[in-house]
Parts: C-alpha cells; structure tokens; sequence
C-alpha cells in the first residue's frame, strides 16, 4: 500500500474510491427511507410518503435540512475533538469499504490478504468517535451514552472476533474474496458456511446488531433513558456525520455477515444446474445483503431495548462461551475434513 | 435437568422468532392511515367544531341576547353585552365575544340557545396566525354563520329526530 507517485493510477483509485463512497451514501439515504417505510408498515403505518413518488426523496430532503442547520457548540465542550468526533466516527465507516468485495474476479479496491484484520482494526476505531462524542461533549447524557456504547462495542466484538476466527479456521485465509471462494461447492447454500457454523453466524449477525449499536442493543442512545447518548449535544451537519456513519455500519455489516456465512455472490442454486439461477454475481450479494439490511429493520420494529446487565450478560455468559466451544467444533471439522472448503 | 432443557430452549429463540412472525404478518396487513388534507374521516352530524351565529331565513339575526349561553359556559369563554337595537328598540346584543382559548367546546351554550343561534358546526380546520385572533366577534360568529348556513342546517335537520 505504497502511495504511488503516478498520478494516472492515483486517479484512477481515486475514481474507484468514488465509485464505492457515492453509492454507500446514496444506498445510506435510501436505507433511511426503507427502514421508515418498513417501520411504519409494521406499525400499520404508511411511513413516508409526500417527498417524491412513495415518499423516495425524503432522505434527501432530511439530509438537506440538516445540512443547512446550525452547529451548536456547548459551552465548555472541547471545540477540538467536539469536532474530531464526527470524522472519526465516519472516516473508519467509510474506509472499511476498501476490502469490500462485491463480486468474484476481483471486484474489490484492496484485495488485501489481511481484509480480515483490516475490517476488524476499522470497526474498532469507529468506538473512538463514539467515546470522544460523548466526553468532548460535556454532557452527562452523552457521557454515559459514550460509556455504555464504548463497553458494548468491546464486550460484542469479542465474540464477534471468535465467529470470525471460526470461519478463518475453516478457509485458511484472511482474504474476503477467498473466504467467499472456501464457500463454493456444488451443494448450493447447503455448502455455505451458515450450515457448519449455525450458532456462529447467530452469534455473529446478533453481536453485528450489538456493534452497529442499533435496536434492541441500542441502550448508547437509549432515547426513553439518556436522549439520545452520545449525540446528544450535536446538531446539524456533525449530526449527519454520525448518523452515516452509523448507516454505513449497518450496510457493512450486513455486507460482512454475507461474505463470512451466506457465500458472499455464490449463488444459492450453485451446482444444481438451474441456468442463470445458478450462476454467480453480484445481483446474489447484492439481494443477500438486502436480505440482512431489511432483517435490521425488521429486528428495531420487533424487539424493545435490552436492559443494560442484560446486554452484557448475553455477550459474556452466553455469546463468548458458545464462541469457544465452536472453535473446537470448527476445528474438529477442519482437521476431520467434514467441511469441503472450495470446490 | 429441567434448567439444561430450558438453557438449550432458549438457544433455538423460540420467542424471538415468535415475535419477529408477528411482526411480519403486520407488515401486510392494510393500514390504518388516513390521510388527512386528501382524505378526511366522516363527521357526525353533532361534531361541535368552531362556533356560529345564525339568521332567520328573513336576514334576521337570531340570538336575542338572553345570555343563557354566557351564564351556561363553564369555561367563562363568552361575553355579551347588549343594549336595545337603535333602529327598533329590540333587545339585542351589542357585543358577542367567544375566546376560543378557553372554549372547551362542549356544546352547552348550543343547548343552553333557546333560539338555536349560537350553534357548533363541523368545522375544525381552523388557525389563528395573530394574537387576539382567538376572540371570535359578532360580526366574524355572524359571518361563519352566513357561510356555514347550508352545513348547519342540513346537520341539525338530520340529528332533529333524536333531540
């Protein structure tokens, strides 16, 4: 990762850094409006529907409104990291996306061979934003928004780290792309790694839940308690920085859990010889991760807040030993050869 | 025994699937939304919405100014004064405040109106953009009158059975 001095390839990764950044915000916009519509529609509610056809421009007109709002300070709040906060929390959002693959044959920015490593080291810099947020605010609430988030995040990505390492016993690699292709077979989704590593990929997608800090592990906000947590003294334009990065985490994880558990673009026919149904691409990532976007959606419109013990009892006494003993499973698979890893 | 059963029950997630089913089922169900400016929710015939003065179909103003409607208001929202009419010395009211800050729009000085002049209509739409707007005056009650007159009547004839 020499920065080179041509700048013809400078450019050119800097339009493919575009070409993944502008979708991700734009996909953060209509995210926003999906998880209202489908919200609402649970609620028996209609959700929005005034801005554009079904309401599709509301996102925008949200995030125009909270761009053209004043940015209070509050008195005696550290100016420096009251500013800093922000861009730490969405410069890791937007950075992980370098190792997201979104299709085989090296659709990628950074084909790192340490992606793994390299999402794990960005999602836990995303806790700094939130931790800063809420001290440089000099606000009790965010304070204790701040707490609760900083020892969720490190409580769920312990277990989060384990479910990883399952699936890194079973490939061999830290590369996602190779992770994807260990997923290959010709026994369609039954050859994913959901299958072996069933309660990982629960533990997974629900600590994923819990480190995106959205509902029912979203006591950082906690708006019935604390507010709104660590956020809670910013407004307007810093606001939206955090609001996408939390968005932009979300994707990601959904994103993530696809290419560790549901085979990443693998088709879920692969190998049954059903045409086009059966081919690989980036439409199957691109529905699988919708799949999960919409499962974060369903998951806040179901479930109410967890209590704060209840959160940290669920992932230490229950998440983290499961964890454990999976990894000897997965071991046992590995070194028995019970899972075919690739084709 | 029993606890490790229920450990391992609880690890299948039976409750959060129920739920999540439940939620899922509500996601297809028609909704409930009216929506308010296009659509509007029927009213009854008794709606007692903003205030009216009536006339007698001859362009007379009905209210004699018995103050009835005043003495009955528990909200204190109504004001009359009343003097007789220069014209032909008939008692009538020179003044007819309603505030509608205080109006609990309960309907009892309706009731109260001997002459049916001073009436609710079914109309709720309204706002006030100044201060001292929420004071309905004579002329502005009489007005409300003259255009509601049509809705006020056609209300009334149709509760008249059941009064």
């Amino acid at each position: 990762m020499t920065p080179s001095p041509d700048p013809i390839i400078f450019l050119w990764t800097l339009g493919k850094i575009l070409l993944i950044a502008v979708p991700v915000i734009i996909t953060v916009a209509m995210y926003v409006w999906w998880e209202r519509k489908v919200i609402g529609w649970m609620h028996v509610r209609m959700g929005p529907n005034q801005i554009g056809p079904w309401g599709l421009l509301q996102a925008f007109a949200d995030v125009t409104k909270l761009l053209m709002k004043e940015i209070i300070i509050p008195t005696n709040a550290n100016r420096f990291l009251y500013f800093t906060a922000p861009m730490l929390a969405v410069v890791p959002a937007l950075a992980v996306w370098a190792i997201v693959p979104f299709d085989g044959g090296g659709i990628v920015l950074s084909n790192a061979n340490a992606g793994v490593l390299f999402l794990l080291a960005m999602t836990s810099l995303g806790v700094y934003g939130i931790i800063l947020a809420g001290w440089a605010s000099n606000s009790r609430y965010a304070l204790l928004g701040a707490m609760r988030s900083a020892a969720q995040m490190i409580s769920y990505e312990v277990c989060m780290g384990m479910a990883i390492v399952c699936v890194l016993i079973l490939t061999g690699s830290l590369n996602f792309s190779a992770i994807v292709e260990a997923q290959a077979g010709s026994k369609g989704l039954f050859d994913w790694f959901w299958l072996p590593l069933l309660p990982m990929f629960f533990v997974y997608y629900i600590s994923s839940v819990a480190e995106t800090n959205r509902l029912p592990f979203d006591v950082a906000e906690g708006e019935s308690e604390i507010v709104a947590g660590y956020h809670v003294e910013y407004s307007g334009s810093v606001f939206a920085l955090f609001f996408l990065a939390e968005y932009a985490n979300m994707i990601l994880s959904s994103f993530i859990v696809t290419i560790l558990f549901m085979g990443g673009w693998l088709s879920p026919f692969q190998g049954w010889h059903l045409g086009w149904l059966s081919t690989a691409g980036w439409w199957w990532i691109g529905l699988k991760v919708f799949v999960f976007m919409t499962a974060l959606v369903w998951l806040r419109a179901t479930f109410p807040r967890y209590r704060y013990d209840q959160i940290m009892r669920l992932g230490w006494k229950v998440f983290i030993p499961i964890s454990i003993a999976w990894i000897f499973v997965a071991g046992l698979f590995r070194y028995f050869g019970v899972v075919t890893i690739g084709h | 025994m029993k606890r490790v059963i229920e450990y391992l029950r609880s690890l299948l997630l039976l409750e959060l699937a129920a739920g999540l089913w439940l939620t899922l089922k509500y996601l297809f169900k028609p909704k409930y939304t009216m929506q308010f400016p296009m659509e509007k929710i029927p009213r009854s015939p008794r709606f007692r919405g903003l205030h009216a003065l009536r006339r007698y179909a001859n362009g007379e103003e009905r209210c004699i100014a018995c103050k009835l409607c005043e003495a009955v208001c528990p909200a204190l929202a109504i004001t009359i004064d009343s003097a007789p009419r220069a014209s032909d010395g008939q008692r009538r009211t020179t003044r007819y405040d309603i505030d509608l800050f205080k109006c609990i729009y309960c309907g009892f000085c309706e009731e109260a109106c001997p002459v049916d002049s001073i009436v609710l209509t079914d109309v709720l739409e309204y706002h006030f953009e100044k201060r001292g707007e929420n004071i309905l005056t004579k002329p502005k009650l009489l007005a409300l009158g003259d255009r509601l007159e049509a809705s006020i009547a056609a209300n009334r004839a149709q509760d008249a059975p059941y009064r």
